[in-house]
């Protein structure tokens, strides 16, 4: 077994995992606040990847675009929640999961007319830098700075400001936190703008990163789903840790097995996780 | 067995025979195409309905069981001949057990956590398929033709697999039925309602789930394999299409969640909606979008289906319309 070759797809892998951790976050932020399993996230995913698309294409430094996913993010999420989520906010998962997936199916749908299915590329030139045997992409590395700092200026608006503490407080105790004044309307609102901008970053930072098609996101949802369980529903530092097991796990065991088993282990690793640790690995809150 | 003695149960089995009967009165094969894949859905979606309309468990991934019996029955055909309604039975068989072990531990499950996990064991088991080279591994199984000369050619086992289709069908809105109005049935509705209360009236919800869900994997097990059996060539991805799943689920809700009628209803209207968009040269691109927007609407607005609405609407019909 060569080590440098171990230590080169580790580092790989944890570059990557950093990447699916702020893909998961938009997930579990979401079910955290408000129970719903937002089936839209894959098409929110592959959005971000198009806008950086064709906002290259218009000759805007895509890291730059990023900027402009995060607004739009925001926006995108908002007017799901109000459009498709508002309504049915109190009703059974079954009906939560049904509307999300019905605004899968819009965007798909949209976005299929509008770009087709065919696979799709940035073409993006970054430096890489090199230790030893260990070369680290440019791209991968601006990636994972950009998920970091994401991931940080999340944390502290969750945790210093007003805003960020309304929304936890609505996360914990909805009616509570309508005693205390917070209008957790507008609270719901914005953290599904959150939990979509989430995705539509990383779908972006994923765009520099690899060829994407329209249906990538389906994919890219299943893992996000994984990536969650492990770390437990509803808990944004978990889907970080998962991230980074996920990314691990598919970079190095790929030494030792077919890249394609990979997907046979993770499933069966959530649906352990969810039978007999269903709190994620971090457990309880 | 009173339920044997309601007219409406026998109207229904009657309707659905006539329907099926239509194209081949009429010795319209593109119609029986169509019927084939009508009744297919409705297979699924009744299934679906069993241990989500009436349990209240939401089976996410219950494509996984019309995978696996497609496989098993597909197999079991190539190579060893068996006639292929055999196959599919023992395809059902396998589908029920493996439902059965997997049902004990993953109904322990509630809500949100137990629809992920059937998306799990689906996508589970088509990465292991994907992979699994005895039987094909990515690129699957397919027939030799002379798989058919035991039934008289190609054209000819295509119109036994409707027929086995048909009875499928019939035998899968059976069962819907008498589950439903059964003691059995009761207890699965006072599950769905309150699994607590179930509980202390004396339900025993872990052994009526499993019995459900084993019952509920037989039928699109069969199903698969007759379609495979058809289509003569089986795949990871088409056998294990989360997409399906979730198609069937929106044909529950449209049709009517925890009705017997409605995920009939359901099967039709939606598979001849998508025809329709799908054939119309202005609306095909945007079938997806307006099949989106459409369960939206139903999702907000008309939450209990077609049929549940007419129940709703017209207090005279409920106690026959099921």
């Amino acid at each position: 077994m060569n080590l440098e070759g171990l230590l080169a797809s580790s580092i790989d892998g944890l570059m990557l995992g950093f990447v699916f951790g702020l893909m998961a976050m938009g997930l579990t932020l979401i079910f955290g606040v408000m129970k719903v399993i937002n089936l839209g996230h894959g098409p929110f995913i592959v959005m971000g990847m198009f806008a950086i698309l064709v906002m290259s294409q218009l000759g805007i430094n895509p890291y730059l675009g990023l900027v402009v996913v995060i607004v739009m993010g925001l926006v995108t999420g908002a007017i799901v929640y109000f459009v498709a989520v508002h309504r049915v906010i109190n009703a059974p998962e079954l009906t939560t999961l049904l509307a999300t997936f019905s605004v899968n199916m819009m965007l798909i749908g949209a976005l299929t007319i509008i770009f087709s299915t065919s696979p799709r590329g940035l073409d993006l030139e970054l430096p890489s830098f090199r230790a030893g045997a260990v070369t680290v992409l440019g791209t991968r590395l601006v990636a994972v700075l950009v998920a970091i700092a994401v991931t940080v200026i999340l944390y502290w608006f969750l945790y210093r400001t007003r805003i960020g503490k309304s929304i936890r407080a609505v996360a914990n105790n909805r009616d509570a936190a309508e005693l205390m004044g917070i209008n957790s309307t507008w609270v719901l609102a914005l953290s599904f703008g959150i939990g979509t901008m989430l995705a539509m970053v990383s779908g972006g930072l994923l765009a520099t990163l690899f060829s994407f098609t329209v249906l990538s996101g389906a994919g890219l949802e299943t893992k996000s789903f994984v990536i969650v369980v492990l770390g437990g529903l509803g808990n944004p530092t978990g889907a970080l840790l998962g991230g980074i097991i996920i990314g691990l796990l598919e970079s190095v065991t790929t030494i030792f097995v077919p890249v394609s088993w990979v997907p046979v282990f993770e499933f069966v690793i959530f649906v352990l996780i969810l039978l007999f640790r269903p709190t994620g690995l971090l457990g309880a809150r | 067995m009173h339920t044997l003695k309601s007219p409406f149960f026998w109207i229904v089995l009657i309707v659905l025979s006539a329907l099926a009967a239509l194209p081949v009165l009429t010795n319209s094969t593109a119609m029986r195409e169509d019927m084939f894949l009508i009744l297919m859905l409705m297979i699924l979606a009744s299934s679906i309905n069993i241990i989500m309309g009436y349990t209240g468990y939401v089976s996410f991934g219950h494509i996984v069981f019309f995978g696996l019996g497609g496989y098993v029955a597909f197999f079991l055909t190539r190579e060893f001949q068996v006639h292929f309604v055999l196959a599919a039975l023992v395809g059902g068989i396998c589908a029920s057990t493996i439902a059965f072990l997997i049902g004990l531990p993953v109904l322990r499950l509630r809500g949100a956590y137990f629809a992920l996990a059937t998306i799990g064991i689906n996508e589970a088991f088509r990465a292991f398929f994907t992979n699994f080279e005895p039987w094909g591994g990515s690129v699957g199984m397919f027939f030799n033709i002379a798989v058919y000369d035991a039934y008289g050619g190609a054209k000819n086992a295509g119109q036994l697999a409707y027929y086995a289709m048909v009875g499928l069908a019939l035998v899968t809105v059976a069962t819907s039925f008498l589950i439903k109005k059964s003691r059995f049935g009761l207890g699965l509705m006072a599950i769905r309602e309150d699994q607590d209360a179930a509980m202390v009236l004396g339900v025993h919800p872990a052994r009526y789930k499993v019995i459900t869900y084993t019952i509920s994997a037989f039928f699109p097990a069969m199903a698969g394999a007759i379609f495979f059996f058809k289509n003569g060539l089986i795949e990871p991805g088409p056998a294990f299409e989360l997409h399906r799943s979730i198609e069937a689920l929106v044909m529950v809700m449209l049709g009517g969640y925890g009705t017997v009628t409605g995920p009939i209803v359901g099967a039709i209207v939606y598979e001849r909606l998508r025809g329709f968009l799908i054939t119309d040269p202005t609306l095909s691109n945007a079938h997806l979008v307006i099949a989106g927007v459409m369960l939206l609407l139903i999702v907000l607005f008309m939450t209990a289906g077609v049929v549940g609405w007419v129940r709703q609407r017209v207090p005279a019909l409920r106690r026959y319309l099921e």
